[in-house]
């Protein structure tokens, strides 16, 4: 194990793994409220649009996505990040992976707007806010509360879905792994390390989602 | 009566294949104080509900203070600000504390300063005797003391007319007084005030006008205490015949 930590970059993968959960997490819920926020929208086009982003990112497998991402969009019609290979994947993982998950964090999200009573909105229109305002003075805030524990579930799948990167050779823990089985053979041990990692940083987000949605929740 | 503040046309409305209001033509001058009364199902709670747009209505028009109503957007938003309104189930708004209830329209509609808001909300919860309870959350306090505070958030927009919306029906009965006396003050002041309610106490004392609705029609109008006596229509004696008899 000890030779395993010296001759292999451990830590920097742990890093790269945290990287992309970080970077997603963050991409995925600017986009997925978007989404949340076009699908209660009065727009017609716009609730539409939003339908359909849902139905085709939820409905793609991950894998999918992030092969069609280097293989199609990169290297077939040229969209790439960087001219470097590692840091293309790894750029093309964070955007597939903000992408994906932004259709559950939009679900997420509608589910809670869907627990804030009608006349919470009334309130909010019949005292002259607009709809934006609406939105964001009275309607999110409460949604956010309300989705707190379908969000912590939807960041925990996407920590653990980071790992899907790995088959577009992003070098994050799940790539290390398969490099260190390919080259030593399988061992009991790092699997068991491997799962480690992401038990470390799944847990506490657990805890820390089931201690805030008690501390928000808005009492009626 | 004077200018009328509060003008119906023709408004028509259908729920599907139901005509919830049909050929509604309504005048109400400015500070006059109307009650809408009539039995479930009459249209008057969806009549009051027109005259912010909260309900659609397909043809018609309503005109508040001379502008017509306008369909949606940024437009809305500014007549709505001019238009209180206060509900059954008074729709405070959950995450916010009573203070922050009553200078949230100020301060994002109208761009009032922030410390100017406050000090302008708490002389009207001061006014409707909920001062006291300014750093609570809705959920703490009791249903009179939540639409007390419901109407002082109206208030704290300067409306031109204010509606409510069968504003005592969700209250226990020893809190309903405590809310209406806060509605008879308001009448008194010269209010314009739009009011659907059953509480024939308080429209002897504080209304001009009773309209009375049924089937999505208005069927009669009289000053309250000639409604209550005598009134002309079956439909409004049948209907207070029932609500009379217990």
């Amino acid at each position: 194990m000890g030779e395993l930590l010296k001759n292999y970059d451990v830590w920097g993968a742990i890093w790269t793994t945290i990287q992309l959960a970080v970077l997603s997490a963050i991409g995925a819920t600017v986009i997925g409220t978007i989404v949340a926020i076009m699908r209660v929208s009065p727009v017609a086009v716009l609730r539409g649009l939003g339908t359909s982003y849902v139905n085709i990112f939820r409905n793609t497998p991950l894998t999918v996505l992030l092969v069609m991402s280097v293989l199609g969009l990169a290297f077939i019609l040229g969209l790439s990040f960087s001219d470097d290979f590692a840091r293309n994947a790894y750029w093309w993982a964070v955007a597939m992976l903000s992408l994906y998950h932004a259709a559950f964090i939009c679900e997420a999200l509608r589910s809670g707007i869907n627990t804030v009573p009608a006349g919470q909105a009334e309130a909010a229109r019949s005292i002259g806010l607009t709809f934006s305002q609406s939105l964001s003075q009275v309607l999110l805030p409460q949604a956010f509360r309300g989705a707190v524990a379908p969000l912590v579930s939807t960041y925990i799948a996407l920590i653990k879905n980071t790992t899907v990167a790995a088959v577009i050779g992003v070098t994050d823990i799940a790539g290390l792994l398969q490099e260190i089985t390919e080259n030593e053979g399988a061992q009991l041990g790092i699997f068991f390390m491997v799962a480690m990692v992401f038990v470390v940083l799944t847990l506490p987000l657990g805890v820390f989602g089931t201690s805030l949605s008690r501390r928000l929740a808005v009492k009626r | 009566m004077s200018e009328p503040l509060v003008v119906m046309k023709d408004v028509n409305k259908h729920y599907g294949d139901l005509h919830v209001l049909k050929d509604i033509n309504l005048e109400i001058g400015k500070g006059e104080v109307v009650i809408l009364i009539g039995p479930s199902g009459s249209g008057k709670s969806t009549l009051c509900r027109t005259i912010n747009r909260l309900e659609t209505f397909e043809a018609g028009s309503i005109t508040i203070d001379g502008k017509e109503l306008p369909q949606e957007g940024k437009a809305l938003a500014d007549l709505r600000a001019d238009v209180g309104m206060v509900f059954q189930s008074f729709n405070l708004f959950a995450h916010k504390t009573i203070l922050e209830n009553v200078t949230l329209g100020p301060i994002k509609v109208r761009k009032t300063p922030k410390a100017q808001a406050e000090k302008r909300a708490m002389e009207l919860l001061e006014r409707v005797g909920v001062a006291h309870q300014a750093a609570k959350y809705p959920a703490q306090l009791s249903g009179g003391q939540q639409q007390r505070v419901a109407i002082a958030r109206s208030l704290a927009m300067d409306p031109k007319v204010m509606l409510f919306d069968e504003p005592t029906s969700a209250l226990d009965p020893e809190m309903i007084n405590e809310v209406l006396d806060v509605m008879v003050t308001l009448a008194k002041e010269g209010m314009t005030m739009v009011v659907v309610t059953h509480e024939m106490g308080f429209a002897r004392k504080a209304a001009q006008r009773v309209v009375f609705l049924a089937d999505g029609q208005i069927v009669e109008q009289a000053t309250p205490e000639e409604f209550f006596t005598n009134p002309k229509s079956d439909r409004a004696k049948d209907f207070l015949g029932k609500i009379l008899t217990h």
